[in-house]
Parts: C-alpha cells; structure tokens; sequence
C-alpha cells in the first residue's frame, strides 16, 4: 500500500471510532432521559431484575467463595512469616471491599447478564420486534431498554454486596475454622482496618458505575448490532470485551482517585 | 412463571443484597462503634508528627477514646497541629499529656494520652499543652552513634 493511502485508511479508521464514540454517547443520554419511564413502569424492571439478579446469583455466590476462601489461604502464607496471620481477615476485607467484589461481579456480570441483554435486544431487533413497536406507537428505548438498564443498575450494587459478604465468610471458614487463626482477632483486625464510608462506601460507588457501564454496553451493542445472526454474535463477543476492558480501565481510574490519598 | 412469583423471588434477592451490605458494614467495617456527633475536638501542637495519619486511633491507656480528625501545619510556630475527636464518654484533666507512640516496632502510629491530676476538665476546642514527638529512628540512631563515638574515645584524652 502506498503512504497516501495508507495515510487515508488510517484517518478513515480514526474517524470511524470517534463516530462511534459519539454515537454511543448521543444513545446514552438517551438512554438516561428514558430512566424516569422505567420508575414508571416499574413492573417490568423487577421482571428483569429476575432476570439479571436472581439468576446470577449463583455464579456470584460461587465465585465470591472460591476468591475468598483461595484469598485467605494465600495471604496466610505470607502474612505467616512476619508473624500477622491475623491480619488475614483484614487483608481479605479490603481487598474484596475494594477492588475485587466490585470488579470480578462486573466481570461475571458482563458474561452473565450482559450478554444475554445483547442477544435478546439483537435478536429482538432482527426479528423486528422493536420496528413493530414503534409502529404501535410505543417507544421501544422506554419500554425495552430502560427498564433493563434501571434494573441493571440495581442488581450490580446487591450482587457485588453479595460477593464481598460470602467471600468474607469463606475467608473466615478458612481462616478460623481451617487454619486455626483465633475468631476474635480475626474480627477485630477486619473492624480496625475496615472504614463504613472509605471502603464500603467507595466501593459500592464503585458498583454503580459498573452497573452503569456493563448495562449501557450490553444494550448499545445489542440495540447497534446488524440483524443478522453473524450480527447478533459478533455483538454478544463484543459486550464481553468492551465492557470488562471497560471496567478494568474504569476501576484504575475509580481507584486512583478514591484510594491513592493516604 | 406468575408475576407474583417473580416479585416474591426479587423480593428475596433484593433482601439478601441488603443484608450482605449490613453484615459487612456491622461486621467487617466498624459501623457498629460509630456513632455521630458524640465527640468533641481537641488540639494539640507537636514539634514532629511522624508518621501519624488522619483516622489514627488516640488511645489512653490502651484503649481507643477517639481518632484523629486532621493534622495541619502552623507556619507561624512551626509545628503541627492535630486535631483529635475524643468521645464525649471520655472525659480527661486539663493537664493531660499527648504523645506520639508507635504501635509495635513498625506499627502505625498513634497519639497516647497521659492524664495529669487537675481538676478541671479538657472541653470541646482546647489544646493539650504538654506533648512529645514522634520519634524518628535517625534522629534516634544518629544520637545512639554520638554517644557510642563518646564512649570510644581513650580516657585522658581532651573532650
């Protein structure tokens, strides 16, 4: 390829992501002016809250065992040598509380939740679904896809609560119960470390904005795929990288600004 | 499946997401010892504050009786200034003493209070006035070599 064009292909492919940029941001404010509908009707975000919360718990339960019970054996290891094993729960806490819960519950929120709102939207929009009720004169982005984002909104915070709360009992399960660390320090370390609004407050900040971004990914990708099957595919693949790339950049930069100060 | 079923089952969900907040912030955090305005503020001016950082515990006698809500910096003294929040159950002599201590070797730091013997009480907005620094281990190790180097030195020679 010669330099113009190559040139020319490059800008082309700028203008193309910035395009798209601004066009995910026109439809998330959209979106947003659509959220007082959804309190409206607020019947059918709890049907999706079914859909999105309940149904994931058990994938969050599981995982939210698993890293901290996997969190306190490792750290033990460690904290062991300098004489700290009880330091255990408090590390475990703080991790899952601030970083962790959050983060691996939008994870597996994303691959979960995310995915299925995308193919439904998609498929809904290739089957012309969405074009049917517009000609019915009722408002697909008010009646489709605020509800799931409202509802995506509520479950992130509780799922991630759930997470960090079962990762903690595992964390004690293994700590007190297998280990032998004693249950009153285990305690008391946690509760000296552990601050009500620095921790869990910013951490369920935190949720929010993940709620926020997975659901408003899921939907956009859904609601922008072609509609066609190869379409509804590439968009479910698409949901998975660009909201967990999405989460992770945003959780640097959530942190860096609640947890850098001392 | 019914709508009922499904309002039940959210019900549920919603229910337990609450309750995983409340036993993290009643368990893991230290909500439970928190309690709103039933402290009052008390200052005290430290040549040096170490390393001692905002929401250290002050503690007299071991116990924690407050934490510490700021530390600042007085350019016209020199000095920092720290201001604790004690509880209101506690109360401490007006000659109670501060000093900066170190929980464990390399611990954090923390402010202990020394109560003196006056009879009047601190109030909300009063300063201690007797204090001691924090101790910083070059100072500390730079004075344990002087004192070695003076012990070295032969007998008869001149100081």
């Amino acid at each position: 390829m010669n330099p113009p064009a190559l040139l020319a292909a490059l800008g082309a492919a700028a203008l193309r992501i910035l395009q798209s940029l601004g066009h995910a941001s026109a439809f998330f404010s959209v979106l947003v002016r659509r959220l007082p509908a959804a309190f409206r009707r607020f019947d059918l975000s709890i049907v999706q809250i079914h859909a999105i919360g309940n149904l994931s718990l058990v994938i969050i339960i599981t995982s939210g065992a698993a890293v901290g019970g996997v969190l306190a054996l490792q750290s033990y290891y460690s904290l062991n040598r300098y004489g700290a094993a009880e330091s255990v729960g408090l590390l475990v806490a703080l991790a899952l509380l601030r970083e962790l819960g959050p983060v691996l519950t939008a994870l597996l929120f994303a691959g979960r939740a995310g995915t299925s709102l995308t193919a439904e939207i998609g498929l809904m929009k290739a089957g012309e679904q969405l074009a049917a009720m517009e000609m019915m004169a009722v408002d697909p982005l008010s009646r489709v896809l605020a509800p799931r984002f409202l509802a995506g909104i509520i479950s992130m915070p509780l799922l991630s609560a759930i997470f960090s709360a079962v990762g903690i009992g595992a964390a004690y399960v293994v700590a007190v119960k297998m280990i032998g660390i004693d249950s009153a320090a285990f305690w008391s370390q946690m509760q000296d470390g552990v601050d009500v609004f620095d921790d869990i407050g910013n951490g369920i900040i935190k949720t929010i904005v993940f709620g926020v971004s997975t659901t408003f990914v899921a939907l956009y990708t859904g609601y922008e795929s072609e509609a066609t099957p190869e379409g509804v595919a590439q968009g479910t693949t698409r949901t998975v990288v660009i909201s967990s790339v999405a989460v992770l950049i945003l959780d640097f930069l959530l942190t860096s600004l609640m947890f850098s100060t001392p | 499946m019914e709508k009922r079923q499904i309002e039940t089952l959210v019900g549920f969900f919603v229910l337990l997401g609450a309750l995983a907040i409340v036993f993290l912030s009643l368990k893991a955090a230290n909500l439970a010892s928190f309690s709103f305005d039933s402290t009052y503020p008390v200052t005290a001016r430290f040549d040096n504050v170490g390393g001692l950082k905002i929401r250290a515990p002050v503690k007299s006698a071991g116990v924690t009786v407050g934490r510490i809500a700021s530390i600042l910096f007085d350019d016209k003294a020199f000095q920092g200034v720290v201001t604790m929040q004690i509880d209101r159950r506690y109360q401490f002599p007006d000659d109670t003493s501060a000093k900066i201590l170190t929980a464990g070797l390399l611990g954090d730091q923390y402010i202990g209070l020394e109560p003196g013997a006056d009879d009047k009480n601190l109030k909300a907005g009063d300063s201690i006035k007797i204090t001691q620094s924090a101790v910083v281990l070059e100072n500390l190790i730079g004075q344990m070599l002087y004192s070695k180097a003076a012990e070295g030195r032969p007998k008869d020679s001149p100081k």
